[in-house]
């Protein structure tokens, strides 16, 4: 009998038969996991497994290729506190669904695991926790080795002035050096390169960003589209 | 051993909600028992069923006319649409007599996993019933899920250039529950929805 026992959060759960589910989560040490859930649609499962919520979880299947049954008691429910509140849903939606669609099965990402559960547990905040959410996005980027590179200018090698990154390499550019490729730079939020203030349109920016090159890297290299609840948060902001 | 017929009416009820194998094998067995009596007056009211219901072409309900019989009611609130998912939604809620209004049918929830987008459901008729200007206010019914809220919102988002007032369902604590029995996802969504005693 093959199992383990962790923290885990939920991604995305699919109804199964009459009662019960097929979920995929994000465990804090097992990584990305699928697995069925007996009752998982029932009177008392549907409550606890929803998008958000974060479970002690064990997982036990005969064999190990196989996909296993999930048990679950909620710790927290993130999920119940973004209901009345459509920016924290549409930031719940969208974090879960990247989640499960970025992150490869049965790998552990102790980074975006942490990442995740820091922002469901303040999920109440609604649209204040967007930055928050765009660094998470950065920050999962690198954890997939697709990190950005925001230290120094591409062009110029200064950290100075830096106001755009290469649609390309995912490089630094600062404004002074952006001259003839102006139009083809993706803005950079001040707030990614550290605590400054948030202005109108840096979270739009931020999140275009970010969907770029979740978009070409991630996502793209599988041939699929952005999650819609991704899109959705990015329309949100737009 | 069955024969091919029974074993059809075996595998057929076996799909029905509730229904696995060895039920279905039960329920056969009981028709079969009572031929007269039940099998063929069940037949004869499928048949009925499967030709003269149709959804009505105003909110998505199941009726035998269209408008259904709901839409059709002149003493209903002509003011006031509940919107639902599905019709056993709206079936419970005309159980509870709780809405003397009328309906609109959504037909399921936005779901990134079911690939449900908001052109797959009854969106568009309902926006056009809401700026018909007969309707004063649109209750979300929708279930207090990630999707069906994030279904709530977004039809709220789209209902506001209607100028109609929205509302959605309380979520908290139910009649007759005992706080010490409830999940903390219930009790969480009572707390956030309280209101002035």
């Amino acid at each position: 009998m093959e199992g383990w026992e962790d923290e885990a959060i939920v991604l995305a759960v699919r109804a199964h038969g009459e009662g019960h589910a097929l979920a995929s989560v994000l465990s804090r040490e097992h990584g990305h996991w699928r697995g069925h859930v007996r009752g998982g649609q029932g009177k008392a499962g549907r409550g606890v497994w929803q998008p958000g919520n974060r479970l002690a979880m064990r997982w036990s299947a005969r064999l190990a290729d196989q996909l296993g049954h999930f048990t679950g008691e909620l710790e927290d429910a993130a999920a119940a506190r973004a209901l009345d509140d459509a920016g924290a849903l549409a930031l719940l939606s969208s974090a879960c669904a990247v989640a499960e669609g970025a992150l490869h099965e049965h790998e552990a990402h102790p980074l975006a695991y942490g990442g995740l559960a820091a922002l469901m547990d303040r999920i109440g905040e609604g649209d204040a926790l967007a930055p928050d959410y765009v660094r998470w996005e950065v920050a999962l980027l690198a954890e997939l080795g697709y990190g950005l590179d925001l230290s120094v200018c591409a062009v110029t090698g200064q950290p100075d002035d830096l106001a755009f990154v290469s649609p390309r390499t995912g490089r630094a550019v600062s404004r002074g050096a952006a001259g003839p490729w102006l139009d083809r730079l993706l803005p950079l939020p001040p707030f990614l390169l550290g605590n400054a203030a948030i202005a109108p349109g840096d979270v739009a920016a931020g999140l275009r960003l970010t969907a770029h090159f979740l978009g070409r890297d991630v996502f793209g290299l599988r041939n699929l589209p952005l999650p819609p609840a991704r899109l959705r948060l990015a329309d949100r902001f737009s | 051993m069955m024969g091919p017929e029974l074993e059809r009416l075996v595998m057929l009820l076996a799909k029905l909600p509730g229904f696995g194998p060895r039920s279905a094998r039960r329920a056969a067995l009981s028709l079969l028992q009572k031929r007269e009596v039940l099998m063929r007056p069940l037949a004869d009211a499928l048949l009925a069923a499967a030709e003269a219901i149709r959804p009505c072409s105003v909110c998505g309900n199941l009726d035998t006319t269209d408008p259904c019989g709901l839409c059709a009611d002149a003493r209903r609130d002509r003011a006031t649409i509940c919107v639902v998912e599905t019709v056993g939604d709206l079936w419970a809620l005309e159980r509870a007599h709780a809405h003397k209004g009328l309906y609109h049918v959504l037909g399921g929830t936005l779901s990134a996993l079911a690939g449900q987008r908001p052109e797959d459901l009854s969106v568009e008729p309902l926006l056009r019933r809401a700026a018909s200007g007969e309707v004063r206010e649109v209750i979300l019914a929708t279930s207090a899920t990630v999707d069906g809220q994030t279904t709530a919102h977004y039809l709220a988002g789209r209902l506001r250039d209607t100028g109609v007032a929205v509302t959605r369902l309380a979520h908290g604590v139910p009649v007759g529950g005992e706080l010490g029995y409830l999940d903390d996802g219930t009790l969480t969504a009572a707390l956030a929805s309280r209101r002035p005693a």
